[in-house]
């Protein structure tokens, strides 16, 4: 009774993240400027990181987890990157 | 294999609980994306899902993971650590840079620089071409 509710929350959770992420993708394909772009790009990795986070608990294996890390210091390095392009023009000065 | 079922009904029910909310508040945040209108204002709606959704879905984690191995496991706490740290960074700079692009193409709906503060920047940046 209670695996078949875990299962269950777990698919209607991952429907729901899937949304989010067609929402953030949206945004950074039709963005007006370049920088809702960036924030829907942002968006987009940290919904993708919770996919995998919720694909971990239903494998139950850590593999998922050290991905999701891996999602999140990419996501951070390339938003500050990206600002720093729409700052100054150029990354690394 | 179906490790699902080895998780006891004491995890199970308040796992299912977190990792629904937490999508929820990633979904109304990504709606809200979608839906507000000024950058400005776009820019705050994530955040709903960078805090408190992926507070929620890696507490669920924590509580499934610690049952089904039989001892605390608290690694993803360097997620949420991680996560907490650089979320404001990133957007402080992308509002700033927002704010920079607007100002240089004399955007109205943004506040200009004021006289003071220009004498100010204009005192800095020959100050900055000065240690160049």
């Amino acid at each position: 009774m209670t695996t078949t509710l875990l299962a269950g929350a777990l698919l209607l959770a991952q429907m729901l993240l899937g949304i989010a992420m067609g929402c953030a993708v949206f945004r950074m394909l039709r963005g007006p400027r370049a920088q809702d772009r960036v924030v829907g790009l942002d968006t987009l990795y940290v919904n993708g990181m919770l996919m995998l986070l919720i694909f971990g608990i239903r494998t139950g294996s850590t593999l998922y987890f050290e991905a999701a890390l891996v999602i999140a210091l990419l996501g951070f390095v390339g938003t500050a990157a990206l600002a720093k392009f729409l700052m100054r023009g150029e990354v690394i000065e | 294999m179906m490790p699902l079922e080895n998780v006891p009904a004491w995890a199970a029910v308040p796992a299912a609980i977190l990792v629904l909310a937490g999508a929820s508040l990633a979904l109304i945040g990504s709606v809200g994306l979608l839906r507000l209108r000024s950058f400005y204002e776009r820019v705050h709606a994530p955040t709903l899902g960078t805090s408190m959704g992926m507070a929620c879905v890696l507490l669920a984690s924590m509580i499934v993971f610690s049952a089904l191995q039989v001892r605390p496991v608290l690694h993803e706490l360097l997620i949420a650590v991680f996560m907490l740290v650089t979320t404001p960074v990133t957007l402080m700079l992308l509002a700033r840079a927002s704010l920079y692009r607007d100002r240089a193409e004399g955007n109205d709906e943004v506040p200009q620089v004021a006289a003071s503060q220009k004498e100010a920047e204009v005192v800095e940046e020959r100050a900055e071409s000065g240690m160049r």
